[in-house]
């Protein structure tokens, strides 16, 4: 997975832990809980999708890595580098 | 209950196998539709089912219907139309009006829906608990149907689930009413609900008990009364009541549906599935007592009968003992169109008849081709709905594993 891949990646969890919420705006240097409603619980949602989909584990000193799109990418592409990108589901 | 205030209730949102709505529910009862269709759960396979379809989106966003569970969905969903039936808005409530709505949901059981699906994940993931996800708990505490309601509608008042078997909607509904006549609250959403067809263990465990209906015709699976009946069919479903005190109903200038008069709740103490006549007998006398009222006030007993034989002719015996074959009652059975609606089925059932009182027409028990003699009453309404000279009191009975018996009585509105 490529930069943008591994972002796409992380929308497509998104989109199905806030299936309410419009994603294409997102401004992918923003924090993402300042762009749509995220609480603690979806929080821990997306790093459960990461492990379910990708078996990227993410300790919890590192959940801070993903708080925007860019950070999301800056951490998690060295990690999924060698990952196929997931169709949506 | 002559010195506590009076309860009435003042509307009812549902959602039933066969309907949404009182209005589409009671027109299928009384033109013989079935909600009973071909259902398919892992582990059991094909078998058969009451499923609901209510639209979840109306009252809850798509994200709240993921993270919460389907007996919120189900209970947020009879919650909202509870209140709109009883024409009062919700998000015009004040702050000091919220904290005086109680919710008081009946459940059967609740969290085994939610437990199988992170145990068929888990077992998936190599039975790595890394992957057991933290929405479990609160999915699965035993309040969770009516905790969803209070965060839907932000109310802040007590609100809790009673656990009760299969009488837990009259539970809910008695509970209700008591806060009420104890000034805890001031407004009351009372009922049952049951998301129970999503767990693969109620259908093997009944089919292990050899309790599990089955026919060719789904519609004909549930057949109290009848001598081919070979077992229960499961179903999901929800009905909140809004109560009130008659004096704050009459206040607003709010519909009545019908007064609480009386109820019943004992204990047979004598078997942890097989019914107890004798004790169902005593808890209808109970609240008969309760309602000053004599078997002869009553025009429409609404059983419980599941469709398993030793259900049916307990409580067939339990209502002759109470009810001579000359007293005039009329009894029907709603489970024969809805299945088993479990923590949902008091309530449920007990709402399918309120409309009896306007029209004075009596719904009938389906599928009944060959009576069984045991459960035989002149008061039976088999089949064809019955026009009678006017209804003015229901008894509705509700019973449930480990002997526990629920019994009220709605009186038309004076």
């Amino acid at each position: 997975m490529n930069r943008e891949e591994v972002i796409q990646a992380v929308k497509d969890i998104i989109e199905t832990i806030a299936p309410d919420e419009e994603l294409d705006g997102l401004d992918p240097s923003e924090r993402l809980r300042d762009q749509i409603e995220l609480d603690s619980m979806d929080f821990l949602d997306i790093v459960m999708e990461l492990r379910k989909r990708y078996g990227v584990q993410v300790p919890e000193e590192d959940y801070k890595e993903l708080a925007s799109l860019n950070s999301c990418a800056d951490y998690l592409q060295p990690k999924m580098a060698d990952m196929e990108l997931k169709a949506s589901v | 209950m002559s010195a506590l205030p009076r309860i009435v209730i003042t509307g009812v949102g549902l959602t039933a196998p066969n309907g949404n709505g009182l209005a589409e529910y009671r027109e299928s009862l009384l033109t013989g539709v079935s909600g009973v269709q071909p259902y398919h759960i892992r582990h059991v396979g094909d078998t058969l089912a009451g499923v609901c379809d209510f639209p979840a989106t109306k009252h809850q966003k798509r994200r709240e219907v993921r993270r919460g569970t389907r007996a919120g969905s189900i209970s947020v969903y009879c919650a909202n139309e509870a209140f709109l039936d009883a024409g009062i808005d919700a998000a015009a409530l004040t702050d000091a009006e919220r904290a005086r709505v109680g919710v008081y949901v009946g459940i059967t059981e609740h969290g085994n829906v939610e437990t199988e699906n992170e145990v068929h994940e888990l077992i998936g993931y190599g039975n790595d608990t890394s992957f057991w996800s933290h929405h479990h708990n609160p999915r699965t505490v035993a309040n969770n149907p009516a905790g969803e309601v209070t965060l839907n509608m932000r109310l802040t008042g007590p609100a809790y689930c009673l656990g009760g078997a299969c009488a837990a909607g009259n539970l809910g509904l008695i509970q209700g009413a008591q806060m009420l006549q104890l000034g805890q609250v001031d407004r009351a959403l009372a009922g049952g609900v049951s998301e129970s067809i999503h767990t693969f263990g109620i259908f093997a465990s009944f089919a292990s008990q050899g309790a599990l209906g089955s026919h060719a015709d789904p519609t004909k699976a549930s057949r109290p009364f009848d001598t081919a009946r070979n077992g229960i069919v499961v179903s999901e479903g929800g009905c909140l009541y809004m109560l009130e005190r008659l004096e704050d109903a009459r206040a607003r200038g709010a519909k009545v549906y019908g007064e609480l008069i009386g109820y019943g709740i004992n204990s047979d103490a004598s078997d942890f599935v097989l019914p107890n006549s004798e004790r169902q007998a005593q808890c209808i006398e109970l609240a008969l007592e309760r309602a000053g009222l004599t078997p002869a006030d009553i025009d429409i007993v609404n059983t419980h009968a599941t469709s398993t034989e030793q259900g049916d002719l307990q409580e067939c015996a339990a209502v002759r003992a109470v009810f001579d074959a000359d007293s005039g009652v009329h009894i029907n059975n709603t489970k024969s169109f809805i299945g088993h609606t479990m923590g949902a089925a008091g309530a449920l059932e007990l709402a399918g008849n309120l409309p009896s009182f306007d029209d004075g027409v009596v719904h009938p028990t389906i599928n009944v081709d060959d009576l069984d003699p045991g459960c035989a009453h002149p008061g039976l309404v088999l089949n064809e709905p019955k026009r009678t000279d006017g209804v003015d009191t229901i008894l509705n009975l509700s019973f449930g594993m480990l002997g526990i018996n629920s019994v009220v009585i709605i009186r038309r509105s004076t």
